[in-house]
């Protein structure tokens, strides 16, 4: 009887040690949920708290901007801010805003994820002309990932259709860097038949037959190239393939820049309806601003995506080389328009990709 | 041992050892002893290959760039939010699951009513639904467009993409696990231990300390470590929910995976290990629950 109750004794102790261990633990989180997205903060010297909305690869990049822009706002106003990161696919980030995430500003892959939260009313019309070069403080473009030593010899476009090479891109339906990759491909068949739609059907068609799997996002492409190893070519936006040429096995890739190519203009902005909820209008309006300036194009330009500012571009010149760049704009009547006839249900995309 | 009460009346099943005593001492399979090594080593090798392997595979990974690399990449900030946010939730949502399963084991044992099989169908519900599901139906209850979505806004309430729809999002999927390993267990004890002490005038809550809660302690600490167990390692439900905001809503699986796709792989594969330690907590713990249970 007696070691049943100390044994029970035992029991009661661990529990509760279990339980104030946790307690206190929880205690720091309740804490710091009180500076949170949740209070608001006037513009003052109160610490003030961002929450960027960002996509996959560009954790590095806001990762060393925040911390240059929270020095820079201490210097100029005295208040201290936080810069909290949020990343995942672009068109899920979008979802995840549109449904109640809050975000003070935006930084993602294409300018039609954007759309879609201002079509669901949390950004104002027009948001593309209030910065900038379309918005897009860097922009970057789609280049080809090779083994070390090119064995299959890949120079353009045209040599992804040879029989035998295999090809790695994500899937068009889900992912924002495919989508460029495959505008960027159909940019090049067009221009190659002459403006031959059947043709460039026809091109793509080849394209995407020598493509083995199409993972759901450009991350999940990269690691099945770099990682799994499958795969001789990876289409891929240029600031990837340079993370993965230059950080994940040296010396054991290429980067191949094809002839033409496009402007993969990865948009900003400030979510209207967060902001002026909580009272971070003018702190989010100089985060997304300081993008442009020197120090910005720089941070920028050391993560792999080509700078705007003549200066910085000059400086980084070798980095990145020239290349004829189509717009989404001028080639495809923007997004709404490409998205319609290439990526909805049952449009081209759906139409090469059935076999 | 603690926790056998037995009463005349039931029909205790045979002791240990009988059995095993009827059979041929050849054994029972015809076979040559060839064949049987052979079953049993593929046998062994696959428990080696598909469970052994990759738990081995885990600590060899998270350890692959020294002991250094390794805590340094659990007392990064981010890491240390995301276990505080992990045992929070576990917090919460355990105490929670565990009265909900007591009640609802409770009820649904020691009383008969009409509808009582439809109640026990409807708590498997959590089972039956994919995690992805359930963190889709908190956003649409408590989403920006969601039905309570205005009304929450209005009051700037933030439910999901913050803890509390994270706690939420949890306590559906873990739902079922202390409720389901009680039912069977009371269903099998009965009623007529209460109905003794009822007859000697024990009201409700005495009743329950005396006589239900012993009977049941074994079985009610094993549904709470699984129940544990569970919360802790939620994914998809979680996922939906969270909105992923580091250093804020993101929970220990959530940061793994994150890790995971920044090719921070040793790092990855340090937080995957403390929920591969959670893992081997849960199945001593088990083990040991279940020797107690019998």
């Amino acid at each position: 009887m007696s070691s049943r109750q100390y044994r029970k004794k035992i029991i009661l102790w661990v529990f509760i040690a279990a339980m104030s261990l946790t307690a206190a633990c929880g205690g720091g989180t309740a804490g710091t949920k009180t500076g949170g997205p949740s209070g608001t903060a006037a513009a003052g010297t109160e610490p003030v708290v961002l929450q960027n909305v960002s996509y996959d690869p560009t954790r590095e990049l806001y990762a060393d901007y925040n911390k240059a822009f929270a020095a820079y706002w201490q210097g100029k106003t005295g208040q201290s801010v936080t810069v909290k990161q949020s990343h995942g696919g672009s068109g899920k980030q979008a979802r995840s805003v549109i449904d109640g995430l809050q975000a003070d500003v935006v930084t993602l892959a294409l300018a039609y994820d954007i759309d879609a939260i201002q079509q669901a009313g949390l950004i104002k019309e027009g948001w593309q002309t209030r910065l900038k070069d379309n918005s897009a403080p860097y922009y970057s473009t789609i280049v080809f990932l090779v083994r070390k030593g090119n064995p299959k010899g890949i120079r353009d476009w045209n040599d992804l259709v040879q029989p035998g090479v295999q090809v790695i891109t994500p899937n068009p339906k889900t992912s924002g860097g495919a989508r460029w990759n495959y505008l960027a491909a159909w940019g090049y068949a067009l221009a190659a038949s002459g403006g031959d739609e059947e043709q460039a059907k026809e091109w793509l068609r080849g394209l995407y037959g020598n493509v083995p799997v199409l993972d759901s996002g450009a991350r999940g492409a990269t690691t099945t190239f770099v990682e799994r190893g499958i795969g001789d070519v990876l289409i891929s936006w240029e600031n990837e393939a340079f993370l993965a040429a230059n950080e994940l096995g040296k010396d054991e890739f290429e980067i191949v820049v094809p002839t033409v190519s496009i402007l993969a203009e990865p948009p900003v902005a400030v979510v209207d309806g967060t902001v002026d909820k909580r009272g971070t209008r003018k702190v989010a309006e100089a985060y997304l601003e300081y993008l442009y300036t020197e120090e910005g194009q720089e941070i920028a330009a050391k993560h792999y995506y080509r700078p705007r500012l003549e200066k910085v571009a000059a400086e980084y010149g070798q980095r990145f080389p020239q290349v004829k760049l189509l717009t989404i704009h001028d080639q495809f009547g923007g997004w709404a328009q490409a998205h319609k006839k290439h990526f909805a249900d049952g449009a081209l995309f759906d139409e090469i990709y059935r076999r | 041992m603690a926790g056998s009460h037995s009463y005349p009346g039931t029909t205790s099943p045979p002791a240990r050892g009988t059995a095993r005593k009827l059979a041929p001492r050849a054994g029972c399979t015809t076979e040559s002893p060839l064949a049987r090594r052979l079953l049993i080593a593929v046998a062994l090798g696959f428990i080696g290959l598909v469970l052994l392997l990759p738990l081995a595979a885990v600590f060899v990974q998270a350890f692959k760039r020294g002991a250094d690399v390794y805590f340094a990449a659990l007392t990064e900030p981010d890491a240390l939010a995301a276990i505080r946010l992990t045992l929070f939730t576990a917090l919460i949502v355990v105490p929670l699951n565990t009265i909900f399963g007591i009640a609802a084991a409770w009820c649904l044992t020691k009383f008969a009513f009409r509808g009582k099989q439809w109640l026990i169908t409807l708590i498997d519900l959590p089972f039956a639904v994919s995690p992805v599901i359930a963190g889709f139906l908190f956003i649409l209850l408590f989403g920006a467009h969601g039905w309570f979505g205005s009304w929450l806004a209005a009051h700037d309430v933030q439910i999901v993409f913050a803890l509390p729809g994270i706690v939420l999002a949890t306590l559906f999927v873990t739902f079922p696990f202390v409720a389901r390993e009680l039912i069977p267990l009371m269903q099998s004890q009965g009623t007529l231990e209460e109905e003794a002490a009822a007859t000697l005038g024990a009201k409700g809550w005495k009743m329950f300390r005396h006589i239900t809660l012993p009977n049941i302690k074994w079985g009610l600490l094993y549904g709470i470590v699984i129940c544990n167990a569970r919360a802790m390692g939620e994914f998809g439900a979680v996922s939906v929910v969270s909105g992923h905001i580091r250093g804020e809503t993101n929970t220990l699986p959530l940061h793994v995976e994150i890790l995971y796709n920044e090719y921070q792989f040793s790092a990855a594969f340090a937080a995957a290990s403390l929920l591969v330690a959670v893992a081997l907590l849960t199945l001593t713990a088990k083990q040991w629950l279940e020797r107690k249970r019998l």
